[in-house]
């Protein structure tokens, strides 16, 4: 029907159930995109075939595709729910939980681990204090320019989901922490952790993992040139490698 | 001794509280609904405003004062206003020893962009995801904190209630994790609520989905007073869609952008003739009013709709992609047009509360113990807010939060590890009862299609233009909705992940704090920043210059008022269609 858009969406109870397939038939509205149309399952949890079940569980915020929290797989290929819209996709719309990650249940998974890889590479600015101590370094447009696009990471799990170096037989950390190293090893206050934030990206699960099959910057959803970001800090590795050894 | 503080909320208000109260020595449990990145000040455009006066306008922090004092309409306290004002320069410098982005001058000099009712370049921003960048700042650092044992962050858990002792004060709270239903307390000698602004009442707003004000309005109904609910920021350039009106920053007039529609055939810059003073940079509240008046009073709304263009196609593209490229690109992805070469279409949406929960110059509660920080509080906007200073409050908030709280565990002893006997237990027991009976009810009503209802006669009647007669339906109609509310059914009993269980939950809430708002907007009887009634058209400082004060009550909200602190400027007439001047210094 054409006032009709129909979903199939894989669905799952716990975290230790097993999946099924279950199909929503949900009113069209103009500019509808793919969040919208769960919503409307809330307000009428019936499916396709009529019959009641219980509402899909999914994560939401922003709806502006700033929070990256609605990461999904729609029709095969992760991105954000919220900026989805209906009418540029086929149907039924498929829509699976992100494949990399525990599901939590139904489209929810448990993405922890991101922001653990994080930790790892001391993704930060080791400062004094939270106090006034003036101004921090001057900054050229420029060099902003290309920085921010690295800032906007909002740890949704879309280069993760699309890396197929992620996988049960690696322990590859991602583009995304690998990008976010870079970042903090580019700022002038970041240098004073530019050895151990080396350390971690040479170390397990880090930059060596990268098989180059550019997928992640392609699955980007903020068009983040993650590839130039391990590129470079790929390089930086070398360069610290023959430091050590000239050090020892 | 247990040195530890339990801040609820992982947005710019509760993690500078967080970095404040570690920077003192204690050990701090964050809780948040989700990852902290995730919190709704990540969705701020934008910016953040700050006297730094690069451009040598001869800006200063007594001006932001005023500017703020006289954009309230004069109904906010002035000491921590002005305290907030001299901190901003020294909070941007902070921000910028953290790493975060702002845009730059060639020479390398934080640039500074212009905003609503002001007359100077005062808004710090990076490009259009300012909120983002400032929260991705504080959150980079708490997880250096938590890398070495100081934090612990809960995200995924729900706040419930607040742990109160026969003295009245608070001792912990309790909590749920949303993943596995699981419930706990946490205890501690003070807790810091910094969860945000209660938008998602009004149903369709430029809010995200999880600002449903559930934690401000429990802590009402458990005797925490409600302050100014009435005054609710519709912002006037959102663009209306299904699920949510996406927010179009003010910083795209700050950039050049005007407002017009067609009138007799021809553009008609109405902004620009009614307010030559401020023109398209008028403050939300008047801007807000007067698109109100195109379309609704004078029906010129585009295509005979409520909607007015919002141009930028005269604008430099590439300037505009550097300072603006973000929310072009949110416009071109939700509509499908590019505002690069057709005009936006936007309309007026709820965007902010400036009420909230009642807090001191400490920023603690009529509740000892329990310190409120960021949107969820009252103090900082009066009767409207400007833009660029939600942020800036937040942050401000959340720094005097923190070491206030520290000072206060200090003072009385009360810590988390001698809490009375099975206080926690007793109320842990209390939410296992309250969820399992909302589970149980099983009538022919959705809490979500509730929720609608809700959102639509909150949005039609209390919040642009108000009227006593309708404000009492909407009470009439809140009261239904929560005879309803009794005889829904949730449709899902599992314990794990259950949303639909978790968001009955907070729609109690909402009901709550819907009808302090209401009442408060019923009662005042002037119009003053964004509370206007066509019946009562003028400020009424004789009758009107006081703070409300919601406490709950179950026949409904008590409402008494306490008088406006005014230290530093004296009120006077508020109007932009000329220069607003400044007050003298002192
Ligand atoms: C679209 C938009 C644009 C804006 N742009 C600007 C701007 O340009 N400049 C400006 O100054 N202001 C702006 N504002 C306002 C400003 O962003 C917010 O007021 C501010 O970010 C609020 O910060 P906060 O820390 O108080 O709350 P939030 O950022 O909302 O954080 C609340 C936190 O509390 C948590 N939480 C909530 N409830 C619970 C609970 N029950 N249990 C556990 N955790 C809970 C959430 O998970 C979240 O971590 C904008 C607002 C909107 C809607």
């Amino acid at each position: 029907m054409a006032n009709q858009v129909l979903l199939k969406i894989r669905r799952q109870a716990g975290p230790s159930e097993l999946p099924y397939w279950e199909e929503f038939a949900v009113p069209h509205q103009p500019n509808l995109n793919v969040v919208a149309a769960l919503m409307e399952i809330q307000l009428n949890p019936v499916n396709a075939q009529g019959q009641r079940t219980s509402p899909v569980v999914w994560d939401c915020s922003c709806l502006e595709e700033v929070c990256g929290a609605c990461s999904m797989r729609i029709n095969g290929k992760a991105r954000q729910a919220c900026s989805a819209l209906v009418d540029q996709l086929t149907q039924p719309i498929v829509l699976e939980p992100l494949s990399k990650f525990p599901v939590v249940r139904d489209l929810m998974v448990d993405r922890q681990i991101l922001f653990e890889h994080l930790k790892r590479v001391k993704a930060w600015i080791e400062v004094d204090g939270y106090y006034d101590m003036g101004p921090g370094p001057r900054i050229q447009p420029k060099t902003q320019e290309w920085a921010y696009m690295f800032s906007r990471c909002m740890s949704c799990g879309c280069c993760t989901e699309s890396c197929p170096q992620v996988n049960s037989r690696t322990s590859f950390m991602g583009p995304a922490a690998m990008a976010q190293a870079y970042l903090f090893n580019s700022h002038p206050l970041g240098a004073s952790l530019v050895e151990e934030r080396l350390a971690a990206v040479m170390g397990e699960g880090g930059i060596a993992e990268c098989g180059k099959a550019q997928n992640c910057v392609r699955a980007c959803p903020k068009g983040i040139p993650l590839t130039d970001a391990l590129a470079e800090i790929s390089r930086d590795t070398i360069k610290q490698a023959l430091r050590v050894w000239r050090r020892s | 001794m247990n040195n530890r503080l339990v801040v609820v909320g992982g947005g710019l208000a509760g993690l500078m509280s967080c970095l404040k109260a570690v920077e003192a020595g204690w050990q701090v449990d964050v809780l948040a609904l989700g990852p902290c990145k995730r919190s709704h000040s990540a969705c701020a455009q934008g910016g953040i405003n700050a006297a730094l006066d690069t451009r040598g306008e001869g800006d200063s922090p007594w001006e932001h004062f005023d500017d703020t004092i006289y954009g309230g309409d004069f109904l906010a306290n002035q000491t921590p206003v002005k305290g907030m004002c001299e901190a901003a320069p020294k909070i941007i410098y902070l921000f910028d020893r953290l790493g975060m982005q702002f845009n730059r001058t060639p020479e390398g000099l934080i640039d500074l962009r212009q905003l609503g009712g002001v007359k100077h370049h005062r808004v710090a921003f990076s490009g259009s995801t300012t909120g983002q960048q400032l929260l991705y700042a504080l959150d980079e650092q708490v997880r250096r904190w938590e890398d070495q044992g100081k934090v612990r962050r809960f995200e995924g858990w729900e706040f419930l209630s607040a742990l109160l002792d026969d003295d009245g004060c608070c001792r912990g709270i309790t909590a749920q994790h949303l993943a596995s239903g699981e419930i706990r307390a946490f205890p501690a000698g003070a807790v810091i609520i910094a969860t945000g602004g209660p938008g998602i009442i009004f149903g369709k707003t430029t809010n995200s989905t999880i600002n449903t004000g559930y934690a401000a309005g429990t802590l009402y109904r458990q005797g925490v007073t409600y302050a100014n609910g009435e005054f609710i920021q519709i912002h006037p350039t959102a663009i209306p869609g299904a699920d949510k009106n996406r927010l179009m920053s003010e910083s795209v007039r700050g950039e050049g952008g005007r407002v017009w529609t067609y009138k007799d055939g021809k553009p008609w810059y109405f902004l620009e003739e009614w307010y030559p003073a401020y023109g398209n940079l008028v403050p939300r509240d008047v801007a807000t009013r007067a698109i109100f008046k195109v379309c609704v009073d004078m029906g010129l709304g585009v295509d005979g709709q409520n909607m007015v263009y919002l141009d930028l196609t005269h604008m430099d593209p590439q300037e505009f992609e550097r300072r603006l490229g973000g929310i072009i690109d949110i416009y071109h992805q939700f509509v499908g047009e590019d505002p690069r070469k057709v005009p936006m279409k936007i309309f007026p949406a709820v965007h902010y509360s400036m009420g909230g929960l009642w807090v001191d110059f400490d920023q603690m509660t009529n509740i000892p113990g329990l310190f409120a920080a960021g949107e969820c509080e009252y103090q900082y906007h009066g009767a409207n807010r400007l833009g660029g200073n939600g942020m800036l409050s937040a942050i401000y908030g959340g720094m005097v939060a923190g070491p206030k709280a520290v000072a206060y565990i200090q003072g009385t002893g009360k810590t988390g590890d001698n809490l009375p006997q099975g206080l926690a237990e007793g109320e842990i027991k209390r939410q296992q009862e309250f969820q399992a009976e909302l589970l149980k009810r099983d009538g022919r009503e959705n809490v979500y299609q509730l929720h609608r209802e809700m959102g639509q006669w909150m949005n039609d009647n209390v919040t642009v233009v108000r009227y006593n007669d309708r404000l009492l339906k909407t009470e009439e109609k809140l009261q239904e909705l929560a005879e309803r509310y009794q005889r829904i059914s949730i449709h899902d009993i599992s314990p794990i992940g259950n949303q639909t269980l978790a968001f009955a939950r907070q729609f109690g809430a909402m009901l709550d704090l819907a009808r302090a708002i209401t009442r408060g907007a019923y009662l005042r009887n002037e119009s003053r920043g964004a509370h206007y009634k066509p019946d009562f058209p003028e400020r009424d400082d004789a009758n009107w210059l006081k703070t409300t004060l919601a406490r709950y009550t179950p026949a409904g909200p008590e409402i008494s008022y306490e008088p406006v602190e005014l230290s530093y400027i004296k009120p006077r007439k508020r109007q932009y269609e000329t220069d607003k001047g400044v007050s003298k210094v002192g």
